[in-house]
């Protein structure tokens, strides 16, 4: 870190940030909301700021305020924002032009849609040089092609040449940070880079940014929702909730002794204490050796796999994308047989087919969705959607239903004036614990949970694993773990099954999986996961070469 | 905007005709000035023949509209949710009819059929019926592919539950929304065929026959068609504007737009 | 590329086999349905005789395939039978009418298509402010005004009273180009103004559509200008939209053009076709729905591949 000092003036200069914007709810006049408040920070040349919240913390917001930009109707309210010593808070649209893409540049979340598919990349990112006059053609594409080759692309002189669909996504978040750096600038905003990708892709590009930091020497506004990644590429860190700095210190502090229990929280996210369960003699259900494919390809999307469960447990599925975890909780539930092997439930075959089964078969096995928006038809209230279960399974209707949804959002800890709202109302927390009472509603033996916690937020996650095995422990049910987050497998898991392109790789109870020595793709993988210590990727990239 | 609204209710439910009370196919009195709008080509009062001619435009139109959207829609759904060949044989026919301009195909068919109201009826409804299809087909499909929908079929719902219960409430506000469009596409696609000499019979009075009728007066300065077509004209409009607004107000309610 | 020569030839041979079904369609419409064709022309009064020597000469008695065939034949080599009214030759006819119709069709296209994608930008560069609200108010307006309404409209107010242009356009084949410009003038000007309006507002949605893309976000953040994001960013997206935009509305000229003919008695093919519908000339209506139906698929046509090769994707495949 060779300028960390500030020389004359900071880089940037927060001071008093309120931004506010317009709430139209459906049956009140607007009124004005304060997405951010109160924020104020100072960045030196070459440093990284980690922005670290929730979602609506308002982290987005402010590095994208760093360039004086409000999406989407948000408009800066109050306070200033100093950039080299000039407020650009208030200044015009021509000036501001002179700002961005020179002085600040902005990585986006999704490079993917990020990039205009109708030109090459090479023009995309050499474009922002060229315009604001920093240096002629050639200059340019020298300076684009080291910038490729230190951010580790493959063939650095020729990849320019391609358009964006035919390169992968990894790729494309590093191209993307190689055209914000291509100008030069002195800021460079990331606006959660790696959070779409999956967790050996991101490991690389984590590194990769790093690197093109260090030798650059830029400063960086880093915004992620995960501590963890955010430590490893920031000097100091401010935590942010609901629009407000709760705390902000140098990394170590931050990670090693945090002030404020917000932040306690975050750090300790994930630190369940589960004790792992003995697999019982016979298992409740047993896959043997199945192979799937869709209809009308021919390639296989799962190789002979072979998984055990116990009743009352939890196995959890980890892979990454392309792995076949969710098509194998679609060839469970029968919505695609199997080309070969079977799949038995409490001692009996279980028919391929969905149209085959029994309603008792289909009752006793439950599945929880990964988005809950979707999960839920949006025109039935609450109590329809846990109620219906109730009704078809066991005919519960009248009283004695409106009861027994009461006791299940109780069971759910939601009170019972839920029950007349519909799913728009509540939050994305709110929602997934309805599709667990409608799971739940059905008494099943065995639930699938297919990512249920991959699109909440960190704590709100925490909450519904919580209650997952509060749950487990009262109903006895079992559970089926999809997921692609491994801190999640470590919380909660009793026995693990690693896939890697259709094929199970490593299986066993939890404490065997997660003990060395591992296979070759499980060692990638648990290298990988981000860890919540100062220094981690130093030492992982370090050890991977 | 109501106030077009309005005035496109008050010419339809005028059964009781207002100033000459016989039915049509009566004599008319030629002559002028004491009749509101004049009279037309054969001296009939304009006024009247208007009232009436709401009557069958509007009668006409709603018929059509409602076989257009029942057979289309009924179809559509049914072609998402079942699938496999019906779906294949379907859409290739819609595709199929959908490739002749509808007023080309119309003019071809009621050349060679009886002229009546039932076959006139048919034949608009029908060829509507094609829009409506690929619109509700593709409505259905979206929703299909839904989460909650599968849900429903992992529980082992069958499909009239799923049709009726998943599918159909979140289906209903686009499929509204167009009513109204329909509606007045038939209003003009009516208009159009009288104009043309194909729609209703004289001495039958439609909105668009009536234009018909008058036209050769505007050469001489004679705004007697102008009439009939500002008729329509406005009716077109005010029918347009109430369907954005249902639009607007439906999808304010509970959930109405789906995953916001 | 020559991924997308196959698609693109796919695509032609799928609009050749469309036309052909059409014609199959055409076809049986007029023949397989109800109602005796020879009655309806006769009416109610013919003698047997009559009627059977009428179904002779329409070749009603042999079986439907095999007159479809002689009919497609026909077709293929350029015959598109005689008249039932008059026995003039249909192929004749058409070809004189047909240049008629395209030259009307034309002019009013090369009119409407470049206001209304012009009237779309403006209306995107200045959302919501008062040119934006001005001009989709009243295109809304404008959508549901039926072709004759404008067009006696126009005859009546620019013709009648004003004395502008004339209000019957007559065409005949020794008038020089003006001539025909001035006799075309309002009924170009009916189509125009019904066309325009539903362009207008599908290329606002189009190009608003590309507008709210992320890449124009990272455009705006790279500091371009405005002018710079719209042309070199928004507009090579928007370009495959608002062409399927213009080719769909082309498509519908191709429909409004037979009533604007019979408002202004102009002698082209929708005219021919209105005319000898009323008589039940089964022939001639059967030629010029296909020739129709022709326009209409070509048009789609070019929509869909224009769709096809500015898409990337597919031009430079992984």
């Amino acid at each position: 870190m060779a300028n960390s000092q500030l020389i004359n003036e900071p880089l940037l200069h927060i001071q008093n940030l309120r931004i506010s914007a317009l709430a139209y709810p459906s049956d009140a006049a607007p009124y004005l909301v304060n997405i951010v408040d109160d924020v104020s920070f100072t960045l030196g040349k070459g440093r990284v700021l980690g922005l670290i919240g929730e979602s609506g913390a308002g982290k987005s917001t402010i590095g994208l305020a760093a360039m004086a930009y409000g999406r989407g109707g948000v408009h800066i309210s109050g306070g200033q924002i100093l950039l080299n010593g000039i407020d650009i808070s208030a200044a015009s649209k021509k000036s501001l032009r002179k700002v961005r893409g020179m002085q600040v540049c902005y990585v986006s979340q999704s490079a993917a849609a990020g990039f205009n598919p109708a030109h090459r990349l090479i023009d995309q990112v050499i474009e922002a040089s060229l315009l604001n006059r920093t240096a002629s053609r050639d200059e340019a594409l020298a300076r684009a092609t080291a910038l490729f080759d230190t951010l580790g692309l493959p063939d650095p002189e020729n990849i320019g040449q391609r358009y964006p669909h035919q390169v992968s996504g990894g790729q494309l978040q590093r191209v993307m940070t190689a055209m914000a750096l291509c100008a030069q600038p002195d800021l460079i905003v990331f606006d959660e880079p790696t959070t779409a990708l999956d967790v050996t892709t991101q490991i690389d590009v984590l590194a990769a940014i790093k690197r093109a930091i260090k030798k650059t020497g830029v400063a960086a506004l880093y915004i992620s929702h995960d501590l963890a990644v955010v430590a490893q590429v920031s000097d100091e860190i401010m935590v942010l909730r609901n629009g407000q700095c709760v705390e902000h210190g140098d990394t170590r502090s931050i990670i090693e002794t945090p002030q404020q229990n917000y932040t306690r929280e975050l750090v300790n996210v994930r630190s369940i204490d589960h004790q792992e369960k003995k697999p019982d003699a016979t298992a409740l259900l047993r896959v043997e050796n199945v192979t799937a494919m869709y209809p009308g390809a021919d390639v296989e999307v799962l190789q002979d796999v072979s998984v055990e469960l116990s009743a009352g447990q939890t196995l959890a599925i980890v892979g990454e994308s392309g792995s076949g975890k969710s098509t194998l909780a679609r060839l469970i539930t029968g919505l695609l047989p199997p080309t070969k092997g079977s799949v038995t439930f409490d001692g009996d075959i279980l028919p391929p087919a969905l149209k085959q089964r029994s309603r008792e078969q289909l009752r006793q096995l439950q599945m929880i969705y990964q988005m809950a928006d979707v999960a839920m038809n949006p025109r039935h209230t609450i109590s329809t959607i846990i109620g219906r279960p109730l009704t078809y399974y066991f005919n519960l209707k009248g009283r004695a239903r409106k009861q027994r949804v009461a006791q299940l959002l109780d069971d759910i800890e939601m009170g019972g004036g839920f029950a007349d709202r519909y799913p728009a109302e509540l939050s994305g927390g709110q929602k997934q614990r309805v599709c667990i009472a409608r799971a739940l509603a059905a008494k099943p033996r065995l639930i699938i949970c297919d990512e249920v916690t991959s699109a909440l937020d960190p704590l709100v996650a925490d909450g519904i694993l919580k209650l997952l095995l509060n749950l487990q422990q009262r109903e006895n049910v079992a559970y089926l773990f999809i997921t692609h987050d491994l801190a999640t497998v470590r919380a909660i898991a009793d026995s693990i099954a690693v896939m890697y392109q259709g094929q199970r790789v490593r299986y066993g109870p939890k404490s065997i999986v997660l003990t060395p020595p591992y296979d070759a793709y499980t060692d990638v993988l648990l290298s990988s996961v981000p860890q919540m210590k100062a220094g981690w990727l130093d030492t992982a990239i370090k050890e991977r070469a | 905007m109501t106030s077009l609204f309005l005035l496109a209710a008050i010419f339809a439910p005028w059964i009781a005709p207002h100033d000459l009370g016989d039915t049509v196919g009566g004599v008319w009195e030629p002559s002028s000035s004491e009749f509101w709008l004049g009279t037309d080509n054969l001296g009939r009062d304009l006024l009247s023949r208007m009232i009436y001619g709401a009557r069958t435009t509007i009668f006409i139109a709603l018929m059509a509209t409602a076989l257009s959207f029942t057979l289309g829609s009924v179809l559509g759904l049914g072609a998402a949710v079942i699938g496999g060949w019906l779906d294949q044989v379907l859409s290739r026919f819609v595709d199929l009819l959908m490739s002749i301009p509808t007023l080309i195909f119309a003019l071809v068919v009621l050349s060679v059929l009886p002229a009546n109201l039932i076959t006139l009826i048919l034949v608009m409804g029908i060829l509507d019926a094609t829009r409506v299809f690929r619109l509700a087909r593709a409505v259905a499909v979206d929703i299909n592919v839904m989460e909650y929908v599968e849900a429903a079929r992992l529980r082992g719902e069958g499909k009239i539950w799923i049709v009726f219960r998943e599918i159909l409430p979140n289906a209903l506000t686009p499929l509204i929304a167009e009513l109204g469009l329909r509606f007045i596409f038939q209003v003009l696609f009516l208009s159009a065929l009288s104009f043309l000499g194909l729609g209703v019979e004289p001495p039958d009075a439609d909105w668009g026959g009536m234009v018909k009728e008058n036209k050769d007066g505007i050469i001489f300065g004679i705004p007697a068609a102008l009439i009939p077509a500002a008729a329509i004209a406005i009716l077109a409009i005010s029918v347009n504007l109430i369907a954005d607004w249902v639009l607007n107000r439906t999808t304010d309610l509970k959930g109405g737009r789906s995953g916001q | 590329m020559s991924y997308l020569l196959t698609l693109v030839a796919k695509r032609l041979a799928i609009s050749a086999l469309l036309l052909l079904a059409v014609s199959a369609l055409i076809f049986a419409g007029t023949t397989i349905l109800p109602g005796d064709v020879a009655q309806s022309i006769l009416g109610q009064s013919a003698t047997p005789e009559a009627l059977a020597n009428l179904r002779r000469d329409m070749g009603l008695n042999e079986s439907a395939l095999s007159r479809y065939i002689s009919w497609l034949g026909g077709i293929v080599q350029g015959d598109l039978g005689k008249a039932l009214t008059n026995g003039t030759d249909i192929a004749d006819a058409i070809s004189k009418r047909l240049y008629n119709t395209v030259f009307l069709a034309s002019v009013s296209a090369i009119i409407a298509v470049p206001i209304a994608i012009f009237l779309g930008l403006m209306a995107v560069r200045y959302k919501n402010r008062w040119p934006d609200k001005l001009i989709s108010g009243s295109t809304l307006a404008f959508i549901s005004l039926p072709e004759f309404f404008t067009g006696y409209l126009l005859i009546y107010f620019v013709a009648v009273k004003l004395g502008w242009f004339p209000s019957v356009a007559t065409v005949y084949e020794s008038m020089s180009f003006t001539e025909r410009l001035t006799a075309v003038a309002l009924p170009a000007a009916t189509l125009t103004l019904v066309v325009l309006a539903h362009m207008m507002r599908m290329t606002r949605a189009a190009i608003l559509n590309v507008m709210q893309s992320a890449y124009i976000e990272t455009a705006e953040l790279k500091g371009l200008s405005p002018l710079r994001i719209i042309a070199r960013h928004a507009f090579p997206n928007a370009i495959a939209p608002i062409v399927n935009v213009v080719m769909l509305n082309l498509a519908y000229l191709v429909v409004g053009v037979v009533v604007v003919e019979v408002i202004f008695v102009y002698p082209g093919m929708g005219q021919y076709l209105v005319d000898h519908v009323s008589k039940r000339d089964v022939p001639v209506v059967q030629a010029c729905g296909l020739i129709f139906a022709a326009f209409y698929i070509g048009l789609n046509m070019i929509a869909d591949i224009v769709s096809i090769i500015a898409n990337p994707r597919i031009r430079h495949p992984r």
